[in-house]
């Protein structure tokens, strides 16, 4: 177990190194002069001086390869560059936003597990209807974009029936909205990887030898069944957080809540550059640890997994 | 035996598709079909269903809620919203066609090295893919567009390739599968080269499947793609396209519902017709 850490860790290593490689060549292909970017873009008519002095302050003057050399040593220590259009540094910017995207994501993460889980284990057990109707559901959850979703729950809850804030406010009721917005979509994919091991697991010779052996439906399902029709959903999950990340630059935006996803939006929109970069280093990170928890989570719920003793 | 013969026994995967789609057709597939036989008209022809201009503007009835005269209602220039979906379906449909079609191309390319050259390209091929998947979702389109700039053409571009790696993992493992099978297996022994046991017996076998993968992912790219206009990063207003209509109707969300409801809910029945299609007839060649 422990050498697989370290092989995997080995292998997030390269990977971040990869991706800080590819993200530093990226902005290069960016047209234009970078000094004139930190300067406010073509528009701002800056003086060759002032030009001059950005290249300088920047490193833009040194040859690319130093100045990738540079890039990395900068990150290795934490340090993420500068904001073009905010003038501050990046890295306090996009750790500050990291906490509010985290709690969003894994919150969704969770309800959508519940929800998918409840939606499967009832659709598998009321018949040929229930099957049809909780497949149907899956599929349609599975297409809803976050940005209609949002749209719909905002009309519905905020505006109709005046339940719920509109714009994600502080306290818990602000993220009820955002929360359903992103676990809809994610559990009906995941309901629609559930259903298939876990049909295959009730029918299985293990599942007769616990009911011979006079164990209830229920307690086949919750804990021989489940365990199969986790699996799959499980080392999916690195996967699930990912798209999550991704549909919170939506979410945030729709709802006004302050995160990641908003911040690299705006940093899109403005063309500030370290800032898109920074989020999506810092992503890549926590996309790439993510998988690593899951890859050993599913060791730990599958034994077929471990490697013999 | 001869090579036809031996194909003739086996069945091409295509071939194999073709023969089994006269069977019977289940109510859900039926309405998916429908559906997108609807959407691919108002693609093509939108004046057939919709003959009004979707960019005539009539201030004296904006901000109608839908009644008879208009379907879904007017907007806040009085154009009527209707008109406008339909004529919205070329557009979103062609985007969503168009990054499906890069994402499949660099898919197929870069996973038919991994699965054919050996071992050294298969290894590189993986860590490629490995370092674009770090990037998760709309993140390696965002950061296209920062390249490139807003508009349709990076939008479409953008979500290519961030579908691109999927596709690509996804042929690989076919591919592999399919080489070590023994037709492929008694093709060599007949002593073809192996550029044609590459293009007549293990690529057809591979690419039949993509009809699924590609239907599933048009749906899919559509719903991304109007993400970026929702977004202001692909198509504009006042064009008629799905995610950018929807865009403007947020402004007027508590007092014109109908402006953001219909073409959302146009997003909504391509990719569920899409996704439901695509599982049709995965289930018809799994059955095969």
């Amino acid at each position: 177990m422990l050498r697989l850490v370290a092989a995997r860790l080995g292998g997030a290593a390269f990977v971040l190194w990869a991706v800080a490689t590819l993200t530093f060549f990226a902005v290069r292909l960016i047209p234009g002069d970078p000094a004139e970017a930190i300067l406010g873009g073509p528009g701002s008519q800056a003086s060759a001086e002032a030009m001059a002095s950005v290249r300088a302050e920047y490193g833009l003057d040194q040859p690319l390869f130093v100045q990738y050399l540079a890039q990395l040593g900068r990150l290795a220590t934490g340090d993420l560059g500068r904001s073009y259009a905010l003038k501050m540094d990046v890295a306090p910017l996009v750790f500050g936003q990291l906490g509010g995207t985290l709690v969003l994501a894994g919150l969704s993460l969770a309800l959508a597990w519940v929800i998918a889980l409840v939606l499967a284990t009832w659709s598998t057990r009321g018949g040929r209807l229930a099957a049809r109707v909780g497949s149907g559901l899956e599929i349609v959850a599975a297409s809803l974009p976050h940005f209609w979703l949002a749209t719909a729950l905002i009309v519905l809850f905020s505006i109709w029936l005046g339940v719920l804030p509109p714009i994600s406010t502080v306290g818990p009721a602000g993220l009820v909205l955002p929360v359903l917005t992103l676990a809809m979509p994610l559990a009906g994919f995941l309901g629609q990887i559930m259903r298939e091991p876990l049909l295959a697991a009730l029918e299985s010779p293990f599942v007769l030898s616990a009911r011979a052996r006079g164990e209830g439906p229920r307690g086949i399902r919750w804990t021989h069944a489940i365990r199969h029709a986790a699996l799959p959903a499980i080392s999916l999950s690195g996967w699930a957080f990912g798209s999550l990340i991704s549909g919170a630059v939506v979410v945030e935006t729709v709802f006004a809540r302050p995160g990641l996803g908003r911040t690299l939006l705006n940093a899109v929109t403005v063309r500030d550059v370290p800032v898109v970069v920074g989020v999506v280093l810092v992503v890549a990170v926590a996309y790439i640890l993510m998988t690593l928890a899951t890859d050993l989570a599913s060791r730990i719920a599958d034994p077929r997994l471990r490697p013999a003793p | 035996m001869s090579d036809l013969a031996v194909q003739a026994e086996l069945g091409l995967g295509a071939r194999r598709l073709a023969a089994r789609l006269p069977r019977r057709i289940g109510i859900a597939e039926g309405l998916a079909a429908a559906l997108a036989l609807f959407l691919v008209v108002a693609a093509l022809a939108p004046q057939l269903v919709a003959p009004g201009n979707p960019l005539a503007i009539d201030p004296l009835s904006a901000f109608q809620s839908p009644s008879a005269g208009h379907l879904f209602g007017t907007d806040e220039s009085g154009r009527d919203i209707y008109t406008r979906v339909i004529h919205g379906a070329g557009n979103s449909l062609l985007i969503g066609v168009l990054a499906t079609a890069i994402g499949l191309g660099f898919g197929v390319v870069l996973g038919t090295m991994a699965g054919m050259l050996g071992r050294v390209v298969d290894f590189s091929v993986n860590r490629v893919l490995e370092v674009l998947f770090a990037f998760p979702g709309l993140l390696l389109a965002l950061l296209v567009i920062v390249i490139y700039g807003p508009g349709v053409a990076t939008a479409t571009l953008a979500v290519g390739l961030s579908t691109a790696p999927g596709y690509a993992r996804i042929i690989r493992s076919q591919l592999v599968s399919v080489r070590s099978s023994p037709f492929v297996e008694a093709a060599t022994v007949q002593g073809l080269t192996p550029w044609r046991i590459l293009t007549r017996h293990i690529l057809p076998n591979t690419l039949a499947p993509l009809v699924v993968l590609a239907t599933l992912g048009i749906g899919q790219a559509i719903v991304w793609a109007t993400a970026l206009s929702y977004l202001g990063l692909g198509a504009q207003p006042p064009a008629a396209e799905w995610g950018a209509m929807l865009s403007a109707g947020r402004t007027y969300i508590t007092s014109a519902w109908w402006m953001s409801f219909f073409p959302g809910l146009f997003i909504v029945l391509t990719a569920v017709s899409a996704t439901a299609l695509g599982r049709a007839i995965e289930r018809r060649m799994r059955h095969a």
